[in-house]
């Protein structure tokens, strides 16, 4: 209470050529984004890499990235909420904004590759309520309702009071919204490499790793552009929380393969994962676990990196890579291996039976999942220019 | 808060209002638990007819089964470039080979209309949908083109249609960016009931010469019930519990 009473807010009022040249730049990605979806909607999925094998692509690890992301980023307000370290209120305001922004931009991706993106007022009025996709149009949309709400209540202090009850209502439902993700892919269970409970809090790690990895790269660039002070302790809370949330995504990651690698019958899925499934294989190793967890983990962990702000960026950086690598092998590579459907046998047929399967990604697919990314960075930033979301200053702590 | 003047007005009041509620709930919920119980009531015992097929492969050549993809492509309008990755394929030949002996068998694959369909458990809108006679279609109005579905299945029975289609059948219409699988011939089981027969059967049935056989898996006395009973069969991926329409015999 007592920080929240000092702590004063405003909006960011730079203006230089830099500042806008970024908003610009992320406004004609985004719109890029829109065209491409376009282009994809009028000529059919024909134009983009996938098939009728590999089903998800490139879209969906954009959209997945952002939707994980964007759960994990509310974690720097639960903490001040849920969990009372007064230390981290100050970033909660933005906290909330970021995760809004992040799955607007992770849905509208998910909606533009669509086959049908038309048909949205379908989605939303019909549903099967056995069906996680359907839970999950409810998880997202009530995300974004019970954010929106926690946000007015941190930032009018008439109702300040009932933050901290929204808090806690804000962080149950980002745990079970991202249960709902993981869920997507550990509940089908013809697929050997999905069927796994593991998924679940697996995307719960993922999300808090992810989304602090954002938050740190904003936060850095938002105070350098606005010239706002930003004293190392904030930023070195952050370190320690990003190593011990990679370090985490890192033991689930070796538990999900472990487990797998014990019965004989996934054997082969393992071999393609991590022997010689070629490109997947490559992006495991050097990807996921070398670039996106063990050299963040060593230079979040380095005792002669501990006070060089580039050092963060760069391990913040290393571990979007990561995510981007981790999720493309889940979507991407769970669907390129074969579906087992007569075991013990060779089998072969006209669809691809039995074979691993191809996925080249587009441009397209490309151009809009990065444009989902660059729409969800530029709400981000306008939101913290129309709104007294970041803190005017981060001083170093006094005692 | 209440004073003791209060109590005694309303609790007469208070009682009333508790019966009434008890009452109206009680005939707002006993349909819904009727409703329930008629929903769930199991399949095997209803009257309704569940199709299904039964396919022996030792009565099927490789040119039977490519019989088969030819006539369900001239009956349904959809057409397959063998090296298209886009292109749909309703049924498919299947080539198994045994790696230790060699030996080879083939076979034709469709949709397997299971009892339980993981298709339309995940299917976010309903389109994905299971007829009361058993047959699982798509509703080319709801299907949002998500392809969960096709993430679902554990039969790789499904097809996204990735371009504009032309010159489509009246019996099968089909639509760009939606997703579409093996009718099991609805069309003609909705015209003749039992006595249809799905293309792929009537492409490799002649005469007495049978090596598909349609009919109604509920009725015992239909030919194919009393042809698994005899000879027994084998549901694919029987391990998840889905119970397949598709019965085989050979493998």
């Amino acid at each position: 209470m007592k920080m929240q009473s000092s702590m004063r807010y405003a909006e960011i009022k730079t203006s230089t050529p830099n500042y806008w040249g970024i908003l610009v730049a992320l406004a004609v990605i985004a719109l890029a984004g829109f065209a491409a979806a376009h282009h994809m909607d009028t000529e059919g999925h024909h134009v983009t890499g996938m098939n009728n094998q590999v089903v998800w692509g490139l879209p969906h690890v954009f959209a997945i990235f952002l939707i994980v992301a964007a759960s994990g980023a509310l974690n720097l307000a639960s903490i001040a909420s849920v969990f009372g370290k007064q230390d981290y209120k100050p970033l909660a305001r933005f906290s909330a904004v970021l995760s809004i922004a992040l799955l607007v931009g992770g849905l509208a991706i998910l909606l533009l590759d669509l086959g049908r993106p038309d048909r949205l007022i379908v989605a939303m009025t019909y549903y099967n309520f056995k069906s996680i996709f359907a839970w999950n149009i409810i998880l997202y949309t009530g995300f974004i309702v019970i954010v929106l709400a926690y946000l007015w209540l941190m930032m009018e202090r008439r109702m300040y009071k009932w933050s901290k009850p929204a808090g806690l209502l804000a962080f149950t439902w980002r745990l079970i919204l991202t249960t709902g993700t993981g869920s997507i892919f550990g509940f089908l269970v013809a697929r050997e490499a999905y069927d796994s409970a593991l998924l679940a809090p697996l995307f719960i790690v993922m999300s808090f790793a992810f989304g602090l990895a954002i938050f740190i790269i904003l936060l850095m660039l938002s105070f350098r552009l606005d010239q706002r002070e930003l004293d190392h302790s904030h930023l070195q809370r952050l370190r320690k929380l990003l190593g011990l949330f990679t370090a985490a995504v890192l033991y689930f990651v070796i538990v999900f393969h472990l487990t797998k690698l014990y019965g004989t019958q996934n054997h082969d899925f393992e071999r393609f994962i991590l022997l010689d499934g070629g490109i997947y294989t490559l992006m495991f190793w050097i990807f996921q676990i070398g670039l996106g967890n063990l050299l963040p983990l060593a230079m979040l962990y380095a005792p002669g990196l501990q006070r060089s702000n580039s050092a963060l960026v760069i391990a913040s950086l290393l571990v979007i890579v990561g995510a981007f690598a981790q999720l493309y092998i889940i979507i991407v590579g769970g669907q390129a291996y074969p579906l087992n459907i007569f075991p013990g046998y060779i089998v072969e047929s006209s669809f691809f039976d039995g074979v691993i399967n191809e996925y080249t990604p587009s441009l397209w697919e490309f151009l809009l999942g990065f444009g989902g990314v660059t729409g969800a960075l530029l709400i981000a930033l306008l939101g913290i220019r129309v709104l007294p979301i970041m803190p005017e200053s981060l001083p170093a702590e006094v005692q | 808060m209440s004073t003791e003047l209060d109590n005694i007005e309303l609790r007469p009041a208070r009682r009333e209002f508790f019966k009434t509620a008890a009452a109206l709930a009680t005939t707002l919920i006993a349909p819904g638990i009727l409703l329930y119980k008629t929903g769930h009531a199991s399949d095997a015992s209803s009257k309704k007819p569940r199709w299904g097929l039964l396919i022996d492969t030792n009565a099927l050549s490789e040119s039977d089964i490519d019989a088969c993809v030819s006539a369900c492509q001239r009956e349904h309008g959809w057409d397959s470039d063998p090296d298209s990755r886009t292109d749909a394929q309703w049924i498919r030949k299947v080539k198994l080979t045994d790696p230790e002996s060699g030996h080879q068998r083939f076979l034709p694959m469709m949709c397997m209309h299971c009892e339980n369909p993981p298709c339309v458990d995940v299917c976010p809108t309903g389109a994905s949908f299971k007829r009361d006679d058993g047959i699982v279609l798509v509703n080319k109005h709801t299907c949002i083109g998500c392809r969960y579905c096709m993430m679902a299945c554990p039969y790789k029975a499904r097809s996204f249609i990735h371009e504009t289609l032309k010159d489509q059948l009246p019996v099968a219409p089909r639509g760009k960016g939606t997703v579409e699988s093996c009718t099991l011939c609805v069309h003609r089981i909705d015209r003749d009931g039992s006595n249809a027969i799905p293309a792929c059967a009537e492409a490799v049935n002649h005469g007495d010469r049978k090596a598909i056989w349609f009919g109604d898996l509920h009725d015992p006395q239909s030919e194919i019930s009393q042809r698994l009973q005899a000879l027994g069969a084998v549901k694919l991926r029987a391990d998840m519990g889905l119970n397949p329409g598709v019965r085989y015999q050979g493998l």
